[in-house]
């Protein structure tokens, strides 16, 4: 058996990587690793397992004096409840495009943002708003009602008083 | 005794040579007066090393650069300097925010002043950065060797842009409320298109983004302390850390890009002699024989003028220029701070700064498009650039390459006219959801005023491709055109949108209401 002499090699051309560097290089590589898992794991720091955030239910009373299909907004909220013959609904005026909130009138919706416009039963007409406006979950509860903000039923949902 | 007295004439003499002796050990090599000596106060200085020694005579020209990338630099000092005086003051909570910024108004000694000159500052650098960067791209220089400098420079656009948006919302005045509200609604916009998919329980990459902006799902106090964060540390460390790349790599990349025959263009130098023959302390060895080629290998040294103090004395002159301008500004003009944000009602109209109202304009057709898919295809578009056109003609010329100049202006025209034609079709027609009020999202979504624009814009530029046979005049029509969408959108923007974001052609024209 003969020993092929190696090929002469240029000062330029890189050098092999001799065996005993291995386990230095495996060594780095595993540094570099475990710093890149600690990394994704402290991604999640951002994002708090507990969200603050205000109670999204309240209670509320209707007055007395709002005329059918006119729209009241209880002080704070970002719904507008209406009470007709067919009974009581809360519809969100929060934009579903880029989330202003939305002038409530007995013809419809206007969103002052960039001109989106909604039907009375908060579908939408023109504008940019991708979606119509959600309902909200309306409980008649004596003479209050307790709206949910954060629960949505279909659209045409009204509950009697 | 006399020994005693020898120790004190000493100690006397060289306590009287500190002065001089401070001076010689901060500049190792003495006064910058010859040649050798300028070259050694270049490179012994940490800061002034980031440029080379000698500078070519091309790149000092006014009409090589304008001094925009310095401009910028400046405007960026400015801001920090004024930002670090802010803080002294500022507090980042809802509330207390509003106050503090009353209290720099009104009771801080020259503290409207500072936020006045913050204010221009920041508006200068957004400027500036635009300039510098459709100066970069007339000029053909982002060519190779300077492909990933061209894209160092778009990241520092984005940030120059996220350091804007994240500084109006400190306030916290109802400009900053509803901008942040906005902005925070643009991030979760993807949820237009996951929604129209049905996808959105199971894959809501928008509702992440919005809740990593705000750390909430309402706008407050979280949000607020996130963008402060945002504002005050880490996007300044990264515009530092890339500015460092961004000036270094100039050096690297063999200073500004320069036509071919730059040496036959110059008038010859009458002050001219040859280098290294001047008294040489050292000769230099081959310390390594390097494959590949270096961007000065071939070019005599022959244009070139001692960066001190030719060099850094036009840029101080630019510096000192931006200073003037944004203090002058910051004089005739108050920064704007409306009423304390009501999270119950928006301004009508809500506008944004100047900068982000053809962006505005475009999430007024569709947030997703207008806030996401258009600006990534025009960065992914712009990224692209010096990968596609490998061409050589026309580096460092001002509209250099085939077309030229006649091309530019003819493309300045078709995208204005394009912008000008799709904003008055909508003003006059309304659009497909106003058509057909039953038209699904997603249609919405691919064909509105933007991406129409947008598809006009591509369908000019692959023409000039085939006209001209050549990728760099499809990208001289195609930048030029995005130019002019984005003048037209932003004035369309400012001037000519009112209450519900409805069209007026004047303010004088709003209802009062």
């Amino acid at each position: 058996m003969t020993v092929s002499p190696r090929p002469a090699q240029s000062r330029l051309d890189p050098e092999a990587v001799p065996r005993r560097d291995v386990l230095g290089l495996l060594s780095l590589w595993s540094m570099a690793s475990a710093l890149l898992v600690a990394t994704l794991g402290a991604l999640r720091l951002p994002r708090a397992a507990v969200l603050p955030s205000p109670s999204k239910t309240f209670r509320v009373t209707i007055p007395e004096t709002l005329p059918a299909g006119e729209p009241f907004v209880p002080p704070g909220r970002s719904v507008a409840l209406f009470r007709d013959g067919e009974g009581i609904h809360a519809i969100s005026i929060v934009c579903t495009h880029l989330g202003c909130i939305i002038k409530a009138t007995a013809g419809g919706f206007e969103c002052p943002c960039h001109g989106s416009k909604f039907a009375s039963d908060g579908a939408v007409t023109g504008g940019p708003a991708p979606a119509p406006l959600p309902w909200r979950q309306v409980t008649v509860n004596g003479n209050a009602v307790i709206v949910d903000e954060e629960t949505s039923v279909p659209a045409g949902t009204k509950v009697q008083a | 005794m006399n020994a005693g007295h020898d120790a004190l004439r000493t100690f006397r003499d060289n306590l009287r040579q500190v002065p001089g002796r401070l001076a010689a050990t901060a500049f190792r090599t003495g006064a910058p007066r010859t040649d050798r000596s300028r070259s050694t106060f270049v490179f012994g200085n940490v800061f002034l090393h980031l440029h080379s020694v000698r500078t070519h005579r091309w790149s000092l020209r006014w009409a090589t650069t304008a001094g925009l990338g310095i401009a910028t630099l400046a405007a960026f000092f400015i801001t920090l300097i004024t930002g670090v005086l802010l803080m002294f003051y500022y507090k980042p909570y809802p509330e207390a925010a509003y106050l503090s910024m009353k209290d720099i108004h009104f009771v801080v000694p020259t503290g409207r002043f500072i936020r006045n000159i913050h204010r221009w500052a920041a508006n200068a650098m957004v400027v500036t950065v635009i300039l510098h960067m459709a100066r970069a791209f007339y000029t053909a220089a982002y060519r190779a060797p300077r492909e990933f400098n061209w894209l160092i420079g778009m990241a520092l656009l984005a940030v120059t842009l996220g350091l804007s948006f994240t500084g109006y919302l400190l306030p916290w005045d109802q400009l900053a409320y509803w901008a942040i509200t906005i902005g925070a609604n643009i991030a979760q916009s993807p949820r237009e298109v996951t929604d129209a998919l049905g996808i959105t329980e199971t894959f809501d990459p928008g509702g992440l983004q919005r809740l990593l902006l705000l750390g909430s799902d309402t706008v407050g106090e979280e949000a607020l302390i996130r963008f402060y964060l945002l504002h005050v540390m880490l996007l300044p460390l990264v515009a530092a850390a890339l500015m460092a790349v961004h000036f270094w790599r100039i050096r690297k990349d063999g200073g500004l890009a320069k036509p071919a025959d730059v040496d036959r263009r110059l008038a010859p130098d009458a002050g001219a002699h040859p280098l290294f023959t001047d008294a040489p302390q050292k000769t230099y060895h081959l310390a390594a024989i390097v494959r590949g080629r270096s961007p000065a290998v071939g070019r005599g040294p022959e244009h070139t003028v001692p960066s001190m103090p030719h060099l850094f004395y036009a840029e101080l002159a630019v510096f000192m220029l931006t200073v003037f301008v944004c203090t002058a500004l910051a004089i005739v003009s108050d920064a704007p701070l409306k009423e304390v944000a009501n999270p119950l009602v928006p301004e009508n109209p809500a506008k944004a700064p100047w900068y982000f109202l053809g962006l505005q304009e475009l999430v007024a057709f569709s947030a997703f498009m207008g806030g996401i898919g258009i600006p990534a295809v025009v960065l992914i578009g712009l990224g692209l650039i010096p990968f596609l056109d490998r061409e050589e003609a026309g580096t460092g010329e001002w509209f250099g390459g085939p077309g030229g100049w006649p091309l530019v202006r003819r493309a300045a025209v078709l995208g204005l006219a394009a912008a000008v034609g799709v904003e008055a079709f909508i003003i006059r027609f309304g659009w497909l959801r106003e058509w057909f009020p039953g038209i699904p999202q997603l249609v919405i979504t691919a064909v509105n005023p933007g991406t129409v624009l947008t598809a006009i814009y591509a369908a000019y530029s692959l023409w000039l491709v085939r006209r001209f046979n050549s990728t760099r005049a499809g990208a001289l029509g195609l930048f030029t055109c995005f130019l002019g969408g984005f003048l037209v959108l932003t004035v369309v923007g400012t001037y000519f949108r009112g209450p519900n974001w409805h069209f007026f052609w004047s303010p004088a024209d709003w209802p009062v209401h």
